[in-house]
């Protein structure tokens, strides 16, 4: 796979997506197409597609224990076990996989390899990967939890307070959230770092610029929905709430760049089930970091265990009983 | 190809590990160069085995006498074991090629091929995975990132998979704990439904499976062996250690690879555990029948390693011993820690293991039953059993090589630290990258460590060899100590090659150098039977 196919394919994409919403609303009127339909399927394809794959993954039986140690496993008392990096009980698996999930814990080790004269190599820390990683994430979740003022009436207190500290720069009118900016910086920093390293260039595929252009491009609509083209947010929030309690209807005369911004979301759910996306799942079920380290102390049954062809010792003793015996090994027949 | 026809170490490394080929990874077919590949598996060896496609043939044959049906068979063992492993369909799906793992792994350090980051190893079979068992792959093709199972494809398989050691550091890094040792076995288990194997694999696993050990000793052999051993330790320190074989109603059966019986620097460590032994007094056995620790069938198939470690839980059972101790090695811990009493277990003829010596339970082997030889050892320093002279040691300068799968498959980090400490006096680390959790692999291991691929080794052996010549010029250091009998061949080839002035040996062996034993002559040799403390006379 071509590095410039790979990227250039999913940009044409991607720019397909936003042409087609635009003009969907803009010269056909499509706006219950894209306000209603589209965004119901969507959920549908999501909620049903992550449920299925989790499903799917979790009826996939693990035949063998095989965590990853990456501390001292329990032995002997006086030698002090890592629980959080080789852990020896589910509360150490607990927080190894807390440290996992939500601060990235194994992408804070990443190191930069570089060949010196020597020849030698050297390992510089690199955490870079982590920090945008962290960022986009983060930053996605308080934007996803602000989104929550739309659907609700009247609105949690939990989601003013993340909205008012998040706006609490203030800078112009409609306030610019800080977390829009991380997340615009974080998802292009993901994106420049994908372009810029030859190794990580040379391993991409259209479907990771796909996921980075959409997601982009959902980040990009939606600050321009805001604070530029000020879309009419009484409508957003009637459409949105009528999408919730279930009796929708698209109000006239919103801005097609909410149902760009909109349809670019449908779309990324809908496509999340199906894709690389769902490590938010997966991670969860990775055996090398949700099971203990308790190998020779527990036991572990492979539920598919079957017999196999061995050698037993009786076959091996009439291969060399003679030869045993001149040497004096002790022989079980005469 | 021999180590002496490598270019200097200069040249060698003479790469850019920024500079992936302009070709897409994709439609750049694997080139079979000499020094890089190892050689397959002699067709008497799978017909021991019952193993499929038995014949002869060389990677470098444009037609490797497939079966007619090949991408079938292929296809079928992979649809069967994504629904019985699920690392392995886990794997498939969750990559984000964050790239973090991309520079974790020895052979793109040392070969700058971009198909050995682990991330793109791995996608080389994801993206047939895609292709033939996903909905967007099946639907997009090569831009949902699918490729056909073609016969250049098969020809990467057998590549890369075997151009990997299934050391597993890059699942240290990677956020999903992606392991790319599952990756390689399950590939190598596809590879071997079609008869694509090395020899360096099958021929051991056919000799272990036949003989009790990878070397194909026959048991009188192994007498010959171990006696030989025996007398030298008597030439050393005056005393005859008494050598108990098949011996029932023994306390323990004691199992450790095969490799130690045979080669220097091994047998130093062999010779070291039948001294620590002989001076406790211990009321063990060795086995001519599961006269192997090692198990090469972890390089070959989930199946073949139940079929190899059968033996040590049926040999335990014949001779009634109480429990299992483990000598060091490195891929039989793997095998022991995560696969054995899953396997072949439960061992309830055993009992729960109990130091007849200091009276320690070992409770963290109650259900396996099998003890690592560093838990029983640094548990007797611990309670002052050993009377130790580490000045014995004093011209050893010494640093220590995690073991790949004792570190991250069973977490034994601090057990050998501990010993080595007690038994020499000068220690240093490696720098903190390259040890532990971090630890580089060898080159060598999953079967690679033969001759015909000794380019590749010493690429993989790189970074190892960095770390250590860190050591060597800071601290003088002439000893790498491991806990492997894979590490003790291999790491001898490295040193060799990169770092000339280090010797390579186990802990035992250095146990043993220090041990006071009762009634011994005054040592002037250690167990190389070279003089003590003569520094001079080191190499």
């Amino acid at each position: 796979m071509n590095a410039l196919f790979s990227l250039v394919s999913a940009l044409i994409a991607v720019v397909a997506l936003v042409a087609v919403s635009w003009f969907g609303v803009e010269a056909i009127g499509l706006d219950s197409v894209f306000g209603v339909i589209i965004p119901y399927i969507a959920l549908a394809i999501f909620v049903i597609g992550v449920v299925y794959r989790i499903v799917d993954w979790a009826r996939v039986p693990v035949p063998f224990r095989i965590p990853t140690t990456c501390g001292q496993g329990k032995t002997l008392p006086w030698i002090k076990a890592d629980n959080l990096d080789c852990p020896y009980n589910t509360w150490g698996v607990i927080g190894r996989m807390f440290l996992e999930v939500f601060l990235f814990r194994s992408l804070f080790r990443n190191t930069k390899a570089e060949l010196r004269e020597g020849p030698r190599v050297t390992y510089a820390s690199a955490k870079w990967l982590w920090l945008f990683g962290i960022l986009f994430h983060y930053s996605f979740l308080i934007i996803i939890i602000r989104h929550l003022r739309l659907f609700m009436e009247p609105v949690p207190s939990f989601v003013q307070t993340i909205t008012s500290v998040d706006g609490f720069f203030q800078i112009m009118v409609p306030t610019f959230f800080i977390t829009d900016i991380l997340f615009l910086a974080a998802v292009t920093l993901l994106f420049l770092r994908r372009v810029t390293l030859p190794q990580l260039r040379y391993i991409s595929l259209p479907a990771d610029y796909f996921a980075l252009f959409l997601i982009l491009g959902i980040g990009v609509s939606g600050v321009l929905m805001r604070n530029f083209f000020k879309v009419d947010l009484l409508g957003v929030k009637s459409l949105a709430m009528g999408l919730f309690t279930l009796h929708p209807v698209a109000p006239p005369g919103i801005h097609p760049i909410f149902y760009v911004h909109l349809f670019l979301v449908s779309v990324l759910i809908a496509y999340f089930p199906f894709s690389k996306l769902m490590h938010a799942g997966g991670v969860f079920l990775s055996p090398t970091r949700n099971m203990a380290n308790v190998n020779r102390s527990e036991r572990y049954v492979n539920p598919w265990n079957y017999p196999v062809k061995v050698h037993t010792y009786e076959e091996y003793e009439d291969d060399f009983r003679e030869k045993m015996k001149e040497v004096g090994i002790p022989v079980d027949k005469e | 190809m021999d180590l002496h026809d490598l270019p200097k170490p200069k040249d060698l490394m003479d790469i850019d590990l920024n500079k992936p080929p302009e070709t897409g990874w994709m439609n750049n077919p694997s080139v079979f160069k000499d020094g890089t590949y190892s050689y397959p598996a002699a067709g008497k060896n799978l017909k021991i085995l019952g193993m499929p496609n038995p014949r002869q043939w060389a990677p470098t044959d444009e037609d490797w006498k497939l079966p007619e049906n090949w991408q079938e068979i292929i296809l079928k063992g992979m649809k069967e074991r994504l629904e019985k492993y699920r690392s392995f369909r886990l794997f498939m799906d969750i990559c984000v090629r964050c790239g973090a793992c991309a520079d974790k792994c020895h052979f793109f350090i040392g070969s700058g091929d971009p198909k050995n980051m682990p991330v793109l190893r791995a996608e080389l079979i994801r993206s047939v995975y895609r292709n033939d068992f996903t909905l967007l792959g099946k639907m997009l093709g090569r831009f949902g990132g699918g490729r056909e199972l073609t016969i250049d494809v098969l020809k990467e398989w057998f590549y890369y998979f075997f151009q990997c050691t299934e050391c597993r550091r890059c699942s240290v890094f990677c956020p999903y704990g992606i392991d790319t040792a599952e990756v390689t076995m399950i590939g190598r288990e596809l590879l071997n439904l079609v008869g694509l194997n090395i020899n360096w694999v099958i021929e051991p696993v056919a000799n272990c499976y036949r003989f009790g050990n990878h070397l194909g000793i026959p048991p009188h052999g192994l007498i010959d062996m171990w006696e030989f051993m025996a007398d030298d330790v008597e030439d050393i320190t005056g005393i005859k250690v008494n050598l108990p074989v098949n011996k029932k109603g023994a306390e323990i059966l004691f199992v450790t690879p095969s490799g130690d019986y045979f080669a220097d620097p091994g047998t130093y460590t062999c010779m070291g555990y039948m001294m620590l032994f002989h001076e406790l007094g211990l009321d063990y056995t060795w086995s001519t029948y599961a006269s192997e620790g090692g198990n090469f069938g972890l390089f070959t198939s989930h199946e073949m390693i139940k079929r190899l470690n059968a033996k040590i839980y049926a040999e335990a059972k014949r001779l009634g011993v109480k429990w299992i101790l483990g000598g060091e090695c490195g891929h039989m811990w793997r095998v022991v820690h995560q696969y054995m009493e899953t396997m072949n277990g439960p061992a309830d003829f055993l009992e729960e293991p109990v130091s007849p010596i200091t009276g320690t339970k070992f409770e963290n082997a109650k259900q396996t039953k099998m003890v690592h030889i560093t838990e029983f050892t640094s548990d007797l320093i611990k309670n002052g059993k050993l009377k130790l002279d580490p000045s014995r040691n004093d011209k050893i300068i010494a640093t220590y090589h995690d073991s790949c799968n004792p570190a991250r498959a069973a977490g034994l980090l601090e057990e050998p630290r501990y010993v080595i400490k007690n038994v020499v006096n000068n220690f240093y680390e490696m720098p903190e990258n390259t040890i532990r959790e971090q630890t580089f692999c060898c080159g060598g291991g999953a079967g690679l460590g033969n001759d015909e691929n000794i380019e590749m080794r010493m690429r993989g052996a790189f970074p190892r060899a960095s770390a250590l010549n860190h050591v060597v010029a800071k601290h003088d250091v002439n000893r790498l100590l491991c806990m492997c009998a894979i590490d003790r061949a291999t790491l001898t080839a490295l040193t060799h090659y990169w770092a000339p002035d280090v010797t390579v040996g186990g802990i035992h062996e250095l146990v043993a150098n220090a041990l006071v034993m009762t009634g011994e002559k005054e040592r002037t040799l250690d167990l190389r039977g070279e003089p003590l403390g003569d520094e001079e006379e080191d190499e």
